[in-house]
């Protein structure tokens, strides 16, 4: 089995955002960068499929030379190879475009992402490139088994879930619990610098959105402190103050 | 020429968030100069599918073939595609959601539409058509222009205030509609659906009662329930008590799991992690129970109080069932 694994490259969960140059650009000064954590449980659970079916995995991020030291990661994790596509990715668009430009070269039978990435919370990139590749796209996956040619998922729907058979190939967009996040050892680490990563220039894209400024969310006020002995009061306030009851 | 507004139906009923996505479509239509089609796929009677026109849309144009009866996002995508064709439509809006986004991204790809999610106010349409959404899971905003011909966008809850008393009592045109249904949408079989069909869904909910580790334990979720229900809430929790099995994976809130924005959201023993924050800054309103007067969670409530879940839960809701 072939399997493609996308990965973003993130601000860690905890960073501050900030922007600079008149708000354009945010501010990555003292900004961790992390694999995108739904991309990461896709890469977890890539890497036991191919385990068990003995195919390769390849894993793909779109972007510039700063994730190279996310993709070597993936490559310690257990991806075989890489392939970064050298472009500061605009929109949602761009990089779908140029992950099925990709994946149509290579004829995967699974590809593999997180449902969204943390820093644009888009969550279309995985309908983007199924479309674009005429293959049917499901998202948010919980749970994946691959018997032969045929996948079983289980993902979840508004205050449910649902089971699906569908036969592959299959664009699929992850979260937990499909799998444990997977931390690199040493060994991955020593045999992820000998693993090859290959530098593609992007296909070109008809600009679709043209990002213009960034603005923070205005201030919170001050909480509001009630006694836990007139606990009763907060409801009240919930009404006549607040306006929610 | 119209802007298209899909709704999703639950139950035959038009979701709430999707109404909201109905008068946020009004409204743009409105500045463009346009009328409002919606379009609903499913199961659903005329008269529910008329509320629409309350709303602001003018017609409805519904599929109900039995096919399209379980939700299917490659199928909905192709009718969605079909009816902005036919209605010439520039500008497609949907309420986000798991199928709104899947529904926006596969349709974006066949039209070759600019699509934002997450949108948070009306466009600016003097001129350019410029978006502002919500991104870093509600730590900032972004706005963008869309420069395609035709434009979709997937608006967040509480993207614009609703005037309840301004609805109209206007019923919309349904009219059916028959889109071409290809069988390569069809190829994955449903083995099973398992759905809380009673239970508040918690996108949809105006007012949630989460709990984290401080409630103790599953058996201890009671109390918490008895608030719920007193204030006719949704239940949500932390990622901790889900991966623990105390609660279900589908009440898991925050930036790896569900994403709410009720006008009220009571938190009971959590924290208030950075990566729980992330899934409830959209709400209304915060109200933080929390033993440790330290909790992080305080910085970001309206409303606070320092003290055990255990004492406090059971004043709140006889407070609650007195409500009136
Ligand atoms: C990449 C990543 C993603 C994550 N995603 C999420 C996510 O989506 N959602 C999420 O929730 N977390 C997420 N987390 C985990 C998050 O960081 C926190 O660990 C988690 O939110 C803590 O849950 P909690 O507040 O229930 O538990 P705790 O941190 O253990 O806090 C329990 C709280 O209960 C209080 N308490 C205890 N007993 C009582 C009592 N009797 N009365 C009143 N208060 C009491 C304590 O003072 C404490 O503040 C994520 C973490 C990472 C690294």
């Amino acid at each position: 089995m072939k399997i493609l694994v996308c990965i973003t490259n993130v601000p860690d969960t905890t960073a501050k955002i900030t922007f600079t140059d008149n708000d354009t650009k945010l501010n990555k000064n003292g900004v961790q960068y992390i694999i995108g954590p739904y991309d990461d449980y896709a890469l977890a659970r890539g890497v036991e499929l191919k385990e068990q079916s003995g195919g390769t995995l390849t894993v793909l991020h779109v972007g510039e030379a700063d994730a190279d030291p996310q993709i070597r990661k993936a490559l310690a994790i257990g991806a075989d190879d890489a392939i970064r596509v050298n472009a500061d990715p605009l929109d949602s668009y761009f990089v779908a475009t140029q992950i099925a430009h990709i994946a149509s070269q290579n004829n995967y039978d699974l590809i593999l992402m997180g449902r969204e990435s943390i820093d644009y919370n888009s969550g279309v990139v995985h309908g983007l490139v199924g479309e674009m590749l005429g293959i049917p796209s499901y998202s948010p996956v919980m749970k994946l088994d691959i018997d032969g040619g045929t996948a079983t998922i289980s993902r979840e729907i508004d205050g449910g879930k649902e089971i699906l058979k569908a036969p592959l190939p299959l664009v699929l967009g992850c979260q937990e619990p499909i799998s444990e996040w997977k931390i690199p050892n040493m060994r991955g680490i020593m045999t992820a610098r000998t693993k090859p990563l290959n530098v593609t220039e992007p296909v070109s894209v008809e600009t679709m959105t043209v990002p213009e400024k960034y603005s923070l969310p205005a201030p919170k006020g001050a909480c509001k402190m009630i006694p836990a002995g007139e606990a009763e009061m907060l409801i009240r306030l919930l009404q006549t103050e607040a306006k929610v009851l | 020429m119209s802007v298209l507004i899909y709704v999703e139906l639950d139950n035959g009923s038009i979701k709430k968030t999707s109404l909201e996505a109905v008068a946020y479509g009004a409204r743009v239509a409105e500045q463009l100069g346009e009328k409002a089609t919606v379009l609903a796929v499913g199961k659903a009677e005329t008269a529910e599918l008329e509320k629409a026109g309350s709303y602001g849309a003018v017609n409805v144009l519904h599929a109900a073939d039995e096919k399209l009866s379980h939700e299917n996002g490659l199928a909905y995508a192709d009718a969605l595609v079909q009816a902005a064709q036919q209605e010439g439509s520039k500008v497609i809006i949907l309420s986000k959601s798991g199928l709104g986004d899947a529904m926006a991204a596969r349709a974006a790809a066949k039209l070759k539409a600019g699509v934002v999610s997450g949108v948070t106010a009306l466009p600016d349409t003097n001129g350019a058509f410029k978006v502002t959404r919500s991104i870093f899971t509600g730590k900032a905003f972004a706005t963008a222009e869309i420069k395609s011909d035709v434009k979709i966008l997937v608006v967040k809850k509480n993207a614009i205030e609703i005037d309840e008393s301004q609805l109209t009592g206007t019923a919309a045109t349904v009219k059916s509609f028959s889109p071409q249904l290809r069988d390569s949408d069809f190829k994955a079989t449903v083995q099973n659906v398992e759905k809380a069909d009673s239970e508040l869904s918690l996108t949809e909910a105006e007012i949630i009662v989460s709990g984290g580790r401080g409630m103790k334990g599953p058996e201890h979720w009671q109390p918490l329930l008895d608030l719920a229900k007193a204030l006719g809430a949704a239940t949500g929790c932390s990622k901790p008590v889900s991966d623990l099995d105390w609660r279900p994976h589908h009440e898991h809130i925050g930036q790896t799991g569900i994403k709410v924005a009720p006008s009220l959201y009571i938190a009971c023993g959590i924290s208030g992690a950075i990566q729980h924050l992330a899934g409830v800054n959209g709400s209304k309103c915060i109200v933080v129970i929390n033993k440790d007067p330290e909790a992080p969670f305080f910085k970001a409530a309206d409303y606070g109080i320092v003290g055990d879940v255990f004492e406090v839960l059971p004043k709140l809701t006889e407070a609650a069932k007195k409500l009136k």
